[in-house]
């Protein structure tokens, strides 16, 4: 495609860059409102137990405190289901989960809250409150939660199938089995010249944004209900909330703040209902700030798993079967990311003969939430490191192997129809041609492994409104909250449909009264969706404009065209921004609107190639050299989307070498802070080469494909792939840490 | 006729076929048509006559944004899947 | 009510009083008592670096800081950072080098790479990552905060000459 855009593929200063160095930006925690109390949260000790009784009394009593809150507070849920955009979700469980109801099912989990002056004295209320607890035996570890003699946490959760039906007898934690089948497998696998069959096991690790959960919200006198807070989504934010309080949304404003990452985990609430009960009782507008330790035991990890593949191909390398048997946590609530996992697992392939099955596990760990790719990464930690295995027994390059198998349009997939036009192979060969990949690795101890990456990526609705300005700029207002710079891409596809800078595009993120609804800031979409949004906003202001131009040609609009920011007709022409200053007079303010629902998914393919080197003494893995390639349809912002590429990798990177949660006997985790919840550091990390593929996706204007999951696919499989061709050791536990490493380095040498 | 592909979890209502063809210019006639056929089917996919809500459905490769009245042509492809999203 | 005692302080170059108890964080004087809110709390048990600030010169995490150490030191925040009339090259280096996304991090890491700066003008790569280890950060990857710094300090080496 011949290179066409003025603005599209340049690198602007982001817009709200000024207030983001200078620390300016207003995020949740900055925010100071008059009257403004503090609350704080009175979190579970045990990891499944029965509450008994909450004495409040002596909290109330305590000067300085101004309301105390239970679950009592928040209304009957039960039977309530809310459909949230991106799934359904049961509101009893969201409700117990944000405040317990009769039993707390994890360590952390929420009991009870306080509001006081200030957040000393609200802990001091919080350690007033008594709870009366009577402690039941926990469970932890999802194949333990599946046996028949595990502790049960729930006496309403039967075994359902993909559809509804019930797929188990009696109560059980194993809330959903998911069975995709096409072909006949066994007799594949016994007309396939080497099968790869092996195990695999991840622990829970979390999303790590930077910036803790926080919710301001002031239920005012007249009723109505305002919410500042750092989320992913302010039209999902005010859903789940209204729902939870059984409040009309039209009762409720949420105002998004700037936010400081979310990958996910800020898609659910934990604070805003809370906020809400406490400031409806005290009527002052009340803040709640998680801290760090209630973030990692109070929110939303992804899933730990447990995978068995095996893969069977002819000795020319053609695949003819596939197997996955997946167990997912889905936390202490069912609902979790199994459905993605299992129709990832085999994305990247063309697999004529497949089963895969997956469970949804219930367990004493915090219900799970979305973690960049939800369920893909795990998938593909044990899909990718068969298919490294069976390269290395057939005697093929692992990419000529994924070449040769590798999943395109007209493919079909894992309970899906078939792959529209998709970017997989051309990531195959940008990274066979790339010198990293024929770059010699020498010495002792190291070694390169490849793995390929997969992610959906969605549509869902954006909306986006914006007004011309007399001096030709435009003021531009949509709905997908910003946690990466995507008002910039957004503002960028706007600009570049009116011919006019980036720079000229001042663009905001609406509160949930001052736009249009959008869908959350999540799934890969926001560059997608409200990009499309914008570009049909510049549609309609166009046609706006040359109606302008059409009056003061006297003709009629149709005969005025419009190319590169200049509007002509007849010989004559006038540029955008002359009009823009001339619109008043012509007919009016120009204004203007679109709201969309593209159809996804985009469908996102990358690859990762990672030299490593381990220490035999210590374990230890140092990544030496790391390079990502990715499809992103086009890169509306190289820079942002570069940005990307490495961030997920680096999260890829902490969670196959470091990160996990660690619990002890007692179903309790241990090490719920940054000190010993180990995510990279610069020290850490080489650069991160990137590589932008561009097969443009025939569903946007522009060509954009979503970018922001894929890139934490590929990387724990990668790295465990050079682990293996450094060391000789296949390792099939997450996280790969010096000590895991090292012992199973040391077993070899016995 | 479109063609409905089953999920695995559902060919049992359909005798183990894994594709069968549906009359239907929308999703709910195409549903209610396949109900005819395979008794219990509506009660699977649907929940208060809306697409039950841990499921999606994709015509002709796309996700459909129009529910029940999505239209389906004469030679649409339907599949249903579990519900994704994202982080 | 606890007693506050009464501190004196210089805060980006201005000398500034304020009242504080005695169990108040430097960081928590800063924002909640100062309205100096762009230095920010990710853990408060400094292992994050989002509350760095430069205490004589030298960062800190002021989240491990009482408010009553603070009695006449000179303290740098971000807000200390940029001039009346331009942004620091570290701030412009930056934005130029996408080195933020969501910017939480940002003034943490802006603080840091000031006090590096000063000290060694001329780091190394190695060196750069040395000392911005006490600055997470969970949305780059962290390289391209080491080329905005490496720029930046091309840039202010061509100013010095």
């Amino acid at each position: 495609m011949a290179e066409r855009f003025k603005v599209i593929g340049t690198r602007p200063v982001r817009h709200d860059g000024a207030d983001k160095v200078t620390g300016r930006a207003i995020y949740g925690g900055d925010l100071q409102l008059a009257g403004m109390v503090h609350g704080k949260i009175v979190r579970s000790p045990h990891a499944h137990a029965r509450i008994k009784r909450i004495d409040i009394s002596a909290a109330e009593k305590l000067s300085g405190v101004l309301a105390v809150v239970t679950a009592a507070d928040l209304p009957d849920l039960r039977d309530k289901v809310a459909d949230l955009g991106e799934g359904s979700v049961n509101l009893a469980h969201l409700g117990a989960n944000v405040l317990a109801h009769q039993k707390v099912l994890y360590k952390g989990h929420a009991v009870a809250a306080v509001a006081a002056v200030n957040s000393h004295v609200a802990e001091e209320a919080a350690k007033l409150i008594r709870v009366e607890y009577e402690p039941l035996p926990a469970v932890t570890w999802v194949l333990d939660a599946m046996k028949p003699d595990a502790p049960l946490l729930h006496d309403d959760v039967y075994t359902e199938d993909m559809a509804g039906g019930r797929a188990g007898e009696g109560t059980s934690n194993v809330s959903k089995y998911l069975l995709f089948e096409e072909g006949d497998i066994e007799k594949a696998f016994a007309s396939a010249d080497v099968v790869v069959e092996r195990e695999f096991k991840t622990a829970s690790v979390h999303q790590g944004y930077i910036e803790p959960h926080v919710s301001t919200a002031l239920w005012n006198h007249d009723g109505h209900l305002t919410i500042w807070t750092a989320t992913q989504g302010a039209f999902t934010a005010r859903q789940q909330t209204a729902e939870l309080l059984q409040i009309p949304v039209s009762q409720v404003t949420v105002v998004p703040c700037e936010i400081g990452g979310g990958f996910g985990g800020k898609i659910p609430v934990y604070l805003e209902p809370v906020a809400a009960l406490l400031s409806r009782k005290c009527r002052r507008p009340v803040k709640m700030v998680m801290t760090r330790a209630e973030v990692f035991e109070g929110t939303g990890p992804t899933p730990g798993s447990f995978v068995r593949v095996r893969l069977g191909a002819k000795k020319d390398g053609r695949m003819v079967a596939g197997q996955a048997w997946l167990a997912y946590d889905a936390g202490a609530y069912p609902g979790g990311m199994i459905g993605p996992g299992c129709m990832c697992v085999f994305s990247c392939y063309d697999l004529p003969n497949y089963k895969v099955e997956g469970y949804d596990v219930v367990l004493n760990k915090p219900k799970t939430a979305a973690y960049r790719a939800p369920g893909a990464t795990q998938a593909a930690f044990a899909a990718e490191q068969v298919v490294d295995e069976l390269a290395e027994r057939l005697g093929i390059d692992p990419i000529d192997l994924r070449l040769k198998n590798a999943a395109r349009e007209g493919t079909k997939r894992v309970g899906w129809p078939a792959y529209p036009k998709i970017g997989l192979i051309e990531t195959l060969e940008a990274a066979q041609r790339h010198p990293h990949y024929r770059a010699p690795i020498a010495g002792p101890n190291r070694g390169r492994g490849v793995a390929t990456g997969f992610w959906f990526n969605i549509g869902l609705k954006s909306s986006a409104s914006a007004s011309v300005n007399p001096d030709g700029t435009v003021t531009l207002i949509e709905g997908s909250t910003d946690i990466g710079g995507t008002r910039t891409s957004v503002a960028m596809q706007l600009a570049e449909t009116l011919g006019i800078a980036a720079e000229d595009v001042r663009p905001q993120v609406g509160d949930t009264d001052s736009v249009g609804y959008t869908d959350v800031t999540g799934g890969s979409r926001v560059t997608f969706a409200t990009g499309l949004a914008a570009y049909q906003v510049g549609l309609d202001i166009r046609r706006q404009m040359a109606e302008r131009a059409a009056t003061l040609w006297d003709c009629k609009a149709d005969e005025v065209t419009f190319d590169g920011g200049t509007f002509r007709r007849n010989g004559e022409s006038i540029g955008f921004k002359q009009l823009a200053a001339k619109a008043n007079e012509l007919g009016g303010p120009v204004v203007g609107r679109a709201s969309v629902d593209p159809a996804g998914p985009t469908n996102g393919f990358g690859l990762s190639i990672a030299d490593v080197e381990v220490d035999p003494d210590t374990g230890k893995t140092t990544i030496l050299r790391y390079t990502v390639f990715q499809d992103a349809g086009k890169a509306i912002h190289p820079s942002y989307v570069e940005g990307q590429m490495q961030g997920g990798t680096v999260q890829g990177i902490g969670w196959a070498l470091n990160e996990e949660y660690f619990y002890d006997g007692e179903g309790r985790m241990r090490n719920a802070s940054y000190l010993d919840y180990r995510m990279p550091t610069a020290l850490d990390l080489p650069m991160i080469d990137t590589v932008i593929i561009e097969v443009p996706n025939p569903a946007h204007p522009f060509g954009v494909r979503g970018v922001g999951e894929t890139p934490i696919v590929a990387p724990p499989a990668a790295v465990a792939n050079a682990i293996y061709h450094a060391t000789g050791v296949r390792m099939c536990e997450l996280p790969m840490s010096p000590p895991k490493v090292w012992a199973a380095l040391s077993k070899t040498q016995r | 006729m479109a063609i409905v592909h089953i999920p695995t979890q559902l060919r049992s209502l359909t005798g183990g076929a894994e594709h069968v063809e549906s009359p239907g210019g929308n999703l709910k006639q195409v549903i209610a048509a396949l109900d005819s056929a395979y008794p219990g089917m509506a009660e699977r996919l649907l929940r208060d006559g809306s697409l039950s809500p841990s499921l999606a459905v994709s015509i002709d490769g796309a996700f459909t944004n129009r529910g029940m009245l999505a239209k389906v042509g004469p030679q649409s492809e339907i599949h249903f899947l579990p519900a994704i999203g994202g982080g | 009510m606890p007693r506050k005692s009464h501190l004196q302080t210089t805060i980006n170059g201005q000398p500034v009083e304020f009242l504080c108890e005695n169990r108040q964080s430097l960081l928590e004087v800063l924002r909640d008592e100062l309205r100096l809110t762009g230095t920010k709390e990710g853990c408060n048990n400094g292992n994050c670096g989002a509350c760095t600030v430069l205490m004589n010169g030298v960062p800190v995490n002021s989240c491990l800081v009482l408010g009553v150490e603070a009695e006449g030191a000179e303290i740098t925040t971000i807000e200390g950072i940029a001039d009346e009339a331009h942004l620091h090259p570290i701030q412009q280096c930056f934005l130029e080098d996408a080195a933020l996304q969501c910017g939480i991090c940002t003034p943490g890491f802006i603080v840091t790479a000031k006090a590096l700066l000063d000290r060694n003008p001329s780091p190394t790569e190695q060196q750069i990552r040395f000392e911005l280890a006490n600055n997470l950060c969970r949305c780059t990857g962290y390289d391209k905060i080491v080329r905005a710094v490496q720029h930046a300090a091309e840039r202010l080496q061509e100013a010095a000459n």
